[in-house]
Parts: structure tokens; sequence; C-alpha cells
């Protein structure tokens, strides 16, 4: 496989010379992309089924087997429905917003890696450029909302400005103690940080298990799911930032929402749950490759999301920011120098 | 006691207990332990069974008392049942069924129309418990629809054809229901 890979590299280089790294980095993107697309696509399948079974009940289950042609069905109605742009609206900031929330959302995925050696860029500053994008997704919401030139979609805005700002903090927080403990910001160092031998032990999820849990439900609210979805909380501002949007405007909002879901499952599954490494490391378990591993670990926190949907009431926005401020902040504080007194014993076995 | 001071009658074993309340609800809530348990009830109905009833292709079962829409019955030899007694004008709460009598050539007394206007009918079943000759009786058929207005005026000739359509139906539920009456 990897000799196949390097002769295809060998020959495009020499046959199309300067012109072939361009080629071959778009190539590597579409093959990212489209996967990505396609479980943005299938994902909302899983979140209704899911959503339905522990109602009870089956979920969408007509368009064909099982509801498997269901995202078709629904991607379909979205691209033939009419785009309404509201006559008071600001036209050019309202088509751009849904394309700025959704480019980050998908530029973020170029220094995840999949797989050991595994991603589009090796960055060395991943870690901050992860950041980067990740932050940078609340700048369609916030465009969205001021261009719709509605009260609802302004409020939204206005709260998942909020809310974003607030939980970055711990987030960066939570993320510093896993610099801490990989001393790296290179994603695929901080998976090699969590190889030492123990195989499931060695993740940093055990060490850094109050800073896995705040990360996690950070990423939630940093996505605006529930329970944490005040920016589209239907019970008072219809549908918030995206009120407005209709057709396939409101489609690039929804993909961006789920690319960041599956964008903060496999971030999660690289700095916490050990990214591509089987969980015991003998013989049955680092067969299978490690790719498969990573999209395990990804389905699992994905899974999560879903049951947390399924089981928590919308937070009110005073206990949302009190979480964030009052509770999470001071704790990743703690815990920051809880880890970096921790690193300098011969207690730290990471 | 003047200004907000501590209160000086409070027992200092309750003092405790709710100083040890505090901590205790501290960990409970820090260890987010109601969360979990909301989330090992949902985790638990994801595998229970689906009690959805998927409609066209499952139906729940019907009782032989189900009342649904209205029929005309006939008699084995042909003649309908109705003898124009307008009882069951006389009870429907809903003043929806409108009949007209007239004497036949044969001078039996019978309906020259008999409407039941379903938009108005509440299906109470009274005019099927009033009839001496259980000629209007409410079918099990609940699927039907109307097109345009109208459409759900039903007269005596299309309450005969439901009659007809659904006698074999009709005549096992009488029969289950005799008993009781």
């Amino acid at each position: 496989m990897m000799e196949l890979l390097q002769t295809l590299e060998q020959t495009g280089q020499n046959l199309l010379g300067p012109l072939w790294l361009p080629l071959w980095t778009l190539i590597k993107i579409v093959v990212i992309v489209a996967p990505i697309m396609g479980s943005v696509a299938y994902l909302t399948l899983a979140e209704r089924k899911i959503l339905g079974f522990m109602q009870v009940r089956p979920g969408p289950n007509r368009v064909g087997y099982w509801g498997l042609l269901q995202p078709l069905a629904d991607g379909i109605k979205l691209l033939l429905k009419e785009i309404i742009i509201p006559s008071s609206a600001n036209k050019f900031l309202f088509v751009a917003a849904p394309v700025l929330a959704l480019m980050p959302a998908l530029a973020a995925w170029a220094v995840v890696p999949f797989g050991d050696g595994m991603e589009l860029a090796n960055v060395n500053a991943g870690l901050l450029y992860i950041l980067a994008m990740t932050s940078l997704g609340v700048y369609g919401i916030i465009i969205a909302g001021w261009a719709s030139n509605s009260k609802y979609a302004f409020l939204g805005a206005l709260r998942s400005a909020a809310q974003i700002i607030s939980y970055e903090l711990a987030m960066g927080f939570a993320l510093v103690c896993v610099l801490l403990a990989a001393q790296s910001m290179n994603l695929g160092d901080i998976v090699r940080g969590q190889s030492h031998g123990y195989g499931l032990l060695g993740w940093y999820f055990i060490p850094l298990f109050p800073m896995f849990v705040v990360y996690f439900i950070a990423g939630v609210a940093e996505t605006n799911r529930a329970p944490f979805d005040l920016a589209e909380d239907e019970a008072t501002i219809v549908a918030g930032f995206h009120t407005e949007y209709s057709g396939m405007g409101f489609a690039l909002f929804f993909l961006a929402e789920y690319a960041n879901m599956i964008l903060i499952a496999a971030l999660s599954s690289v700095m916490f749950l050990g990214g591509w490494l089987p969980p015991i490391n003998i013989a049955p378990f680092n067969m299978i490759p490690g790719l498969f591993w990573m999209l395990g670990k990804m389905s699992f926190m994905l899974f999560l999301f879903l049951w947390f949907r399924a089981t928590f009431p919308r937070y009110r926005y005073d206990q949302l920011m009190r979480l964030g401020w009052k509770v999470f902040i001071p704790l990743t504080l703690v815990w920051l120098v809880v880890v970096a007194a921790w690193m300098q014993t011969p207690l730290w076995l990471w | 006691m003047a200004g907000g001071g501590r209160r000086v009658d409070a027992d200092p074993a309750l003092v405790m207990v709710s100083a040890m309340e505090k901590i205790i609800n501290f960990f409970k809530s820090f260890l987010l332990l109601e969360l979990l348990k909301g989330m090992s009830v949902t985790g638990r109905y994801f595998f229970a069974r689906h009690i959805t009833v998927e409609y066209p292709d499952e139906k729940t079962p019907q009782s032989f008392r189900f009342r649904g829409l209205h029929a005309q019955r006939r008699y084995a030899n042909g003649e309908e049942r109705c003898i124009a007694c307008k009882l069951c004008e006389a009870v429907c709460p809903a003043l929806a069924i409108n009949i007209e009598v007239a004497e036949r050539a044969d001078g039996t007394r019978r309906t020259t129309r008999y409407d039941i206007d379903m938009t108005k009918c509440i299906f109470c079943g009274f005019c099927e418990e009033s009839c001496p000759v259980d000629a209007i009786v409410e079918t099990r058929v609940y699927e039907y629809h109307g097109e345009k207005r109208g459409d759900l005026y039903y007269t005596k000739t299309m309450l005969l054809a439901v009659g007809d359509k659904h006698e074999e139906q009709i005549a096992r539920d009488r029969a289950l229901d005799a008993k009781y009456r």
C-alpha cells in the first residue's frame, strides 16, 4: 500500500514536475473532505435514529431500507428549495455567512491525523491552528445573525458569540493541559506521546480525566449542540441565527454544525483517547489499522453528542454562563497547576 | 435580633448536618452524578422495544363496538330496514341527521331522504342505540375522506351502499354484541 503510494507520487513528480504538488494536495483534500461530507449526511440519520430509539420509536424508516436514503432525500429537498433573501437583509453578508461558517469547520481537518502520518499537513503548531479554526466558525454565525436583520437571528448570534467566548477559554485551558503532558503542539506527536506501552492506560484521558470531561462539554457548547443550543433555541427565538435562511443557505449551516461535531469528536479522540492507537497493544488489536481505531473512537464520541441531546434539557442562559465561568475556568486553571506539579514528580507515568 | 448577625438559637447539631449536606451536594453535582443517572435512563431506553405502531403497515386491534362510518342495513330479502321512526334524528346531539318521510306504494312507511352530515357527526353512537330495527349502524370503517366540500354529506344511497359493502362484518359485530344488549 505504502509502496504503491510512493511509486504513484514518484511517477506524478516525473510527469508533472512543479504542478504535481498542488494536484496531489488537492487529491488529498478531496479524499478527506468527501468522506466528511458523507459522514455529516449520515450523522443526521444516526442522530434521528438514536433520538428515536431513546424515545422508544423507530426513527425515519420510510426512505430506503431502514431509512438509509433519508439523508439523500433531505439533501435533494434542501437543494431544490428556493433561497429567500429578506428584503432588508445585507445581501452580500447574508450569502457569505453560511460559507464563512462551513469553511473553518472543514479547514480544521487539515491537521487532524487519521493514522500514523495520515494527515494533510504536518503542522508543528497544529493545536494552535485547531483553536484558531474552531473559533473562526462563530463569525459565520454572528454575520448570519446580523445580516438577516431579524431580531431572532440577532439574538441568536449574540448568544452564540457570548457562549463561544466563554467556553473557548475553558477549552483552551484544557488543551494547555494536553500540551503540557505531550510537550508538543503537533497533533501527531500528541498521539505518539500516548503510546508508551500501556495501551489504554497510556492515553491522556486518565491523568487528565477532568480536562477530558471539560473539553468535551465545552466542545458540545462550542458546536452549539443540545443542551447548549441556545443560539438556535426554538422555544424562545424561533430558530436563532438561521431563522431567515432557507434551502442551501440553511443546509450549509447544518453541514457546518455537523462537521464541527465530527471535528470535536476527532480532536477529543486525538488528544485524550490515543487517536489511532489500539486500546490494548497486543496481537489481535494492533493488527487492525489505526484508521479504524480512530474512526471507532470518533463514532463513540459522536454517540455521546447524540446521547446528550436525547437526555438533557436545554440550559437557561445564566446557567450556561455560570457553568462556563464559575465552574469550568477555575477547574481547568487548578488542574493546569496540578498537572504541572504532577509532571515534576516521579509519579507522572505518561 | 436586630441587624442580621448570627442566630443564637441555632442548634449546633443541625448546623453540622446542613454543612455536611452542603458538602455532599457539592460533590454530587461536581461528579455529575445526576447527569449520569439521566443518561443511564435514556441509555436503557435505547435498547427498549419500540412501541410505535407503523400505521399503514400495522393497525391496532379494534373492538366490535368500534364506532366508525355509518351504514344503513337491509334485511336478507333486500328490503331496507329503516322504518323512518326518526328516533335517531331526535336523539342526535349534533343534529347531523336529516330525515324526510313518505308512504310507499305498498303502504309501508319509508324515508325519502336520510342524510348524515359526517362533518357534524360526533360518532357518539346514539343513533345506533336508539334504532329499534338495527337499521342505522356504525361500522368499523375509519379510513375515508372527502376531497371537496359536501363529500362528507352522506345521503341515503351512500349509506345503503356502505351497508351492502360491509354487511358481513356488521352482522358479525352485532351478533358478538347481542349478549350484552
